[in-house]
């Protein structure tokens, strides 16, 4: 049994593999990680076994991509605002903007449950196989992430 | 302090943000970079014409198959080839400016014959060689069944030859539409006979 054509599986999760990657590292560096993404997952698609959860697999090479994104960020010398122009470019895609700025601070495993969560819209199961781990660790890591938020965000 | 669901609610207005702008920017060179790294396995477009819309599929070697007309049915012709071609399917209408441009004049009657490069490989045996025949037809010109059978080697193979017509991966370019009866009659055609009467009225065969 070989997969849909690869348009269909595109079509049918790039939006919330974007809303993902905007909420996991930013809209400056969203769409290089979109495409790398797409391009890992169109590697290895062809091997992909059918009745696969594309979405939970799809996103779990997205927050890959993202971990890479914020290693390479950290050797950077200083870290980069978005450019004005980009950032009201890509309003759309960031309602709240400086509420997900702060969940891009928290720690590794909060930032990446709260983002699978949210904006990848999966469920604690989906989110512990993404992160490899149990559904509870993820359940605890979104609740987590949701208090260290509060302590910092004021409405 | 802000309580828990207010934030939740926050968030989650992240997950129902129109994103299509944006995606479809990030999408754009997903084609290039795929054809890049050599992930590209099948590229394809819809294109307008006087016959309704006209799927093209290409390969990376050349046209692997073309559908429009009668019964015009992209999903189940994308699945098709999903199964016999490849599963690395993406639309890329960039690569089909050639295509675009050729189709545009032969549909004007400003070309006579198509230049681009074919991927047989969705045939095979008898099939392909009477398709082989086929497009050494010239434009304006006419053969029948049985002629194409002959020159395929096999002079009694008048219905086979037919049936290979009738299954053209690649037709327009691939000119079945100017195989015809052996009696006068227009014969079939896998694309509705009013697509082949166009055609063939296109190219000046046939007269009102």
């Amino acid at each position: 049994m070989t997969p849909p054509p690869f348009q269909w599986f595109l079509d049918q999760h790039r939006d919330d593999v974007y809303r993902f990657l905007v909420a996991a590292v930013g809209a400056q560096e969203a769409d290089d990680c979109f495409q790398e993404t797409f391009l890992s997952a169109m590697r290895a698609y062809p091997r992909l076994r059918p009745n696969s959860n594309m979405r939970a697999w799809v996103l779990t090479i997205a927050h890959r991509k993202a971990l890479d994104a914020h290693r390479a960020r950290g050797r950077l010398p200083l870290p980069v605002a978005d450019p004005p122009e980009r950032a009201a470019a890509n309003g759309a895609a960031e309602p709240d903007g400086e509420l997900w700025a702060e969940v891009r601070r928290l720690p590794g495993k909060q930032r990446a449950a709260i983002a699978l969560r949210f904006a990848g819209d999966l469920q604690h199961d989906e989110i512990g196989r993404v992160l490899g781990c149990s559904e509870e660790a993820a359940r605890r890591n979104v609740h987590e992430g949701l208090k260290k938020l509060r302590t910092t965000w004021q409405t | 302090m802000a309580n828990l669901s207010d934030m939740e609610k926050q968030l989650a207005r992240a997950a129902r943000a129109d994103v299509s702008r944006a995606v479809a920017r990030a999408s754009d060179d997903l084609a290039d970079r795929a054809a890049h790294e050599h992930l590209l396995d099948v590229a394809y477009t819809v294109l307008d014409s006087p016959v309704g819309p006209v799927l093209v599929a290409a390969t990376r070697r050349g046209i692997v198959r073309i559908s429009f007309g009668q019964g015009y049915d992209p999903e189940s012709v994308l699945a098709d080839l999903c199964g016999r071609v490849s599963p690395r399917i993406v639309e890329a209408p960039s690569y089909f400016d050639a295509v675009r441009r050729e189709l545009d004049e032969y549909f004007h009657g400003q070309r006579t014959r198509f230049d681009l490069p074919l991927d047989w490989s969705l045939t095979g045996g008898f099939g392909r060689r009477v398709l082989e025949r086929t497009a050494r037809i010239p434009y304006g010109e006419v053969s029948t069944y049985r002629q194409v059978a002959a020159a395929a080697g096999s002079p009694r193979g008048a219905r086979a030859a037919g049936n290979a017509l009738g299954a053209n991966p690649i037709p327009i370019v691939v000119p079945c539409h100017r195989v015809l009866h052996s009696g006068g009659g227009l014969g079939g055609y896998g694309g509705g006979l009013d697509r082949k009467e166009f055609l063939l009225r296109l190219e000046g065969v046939l007269r009102d």
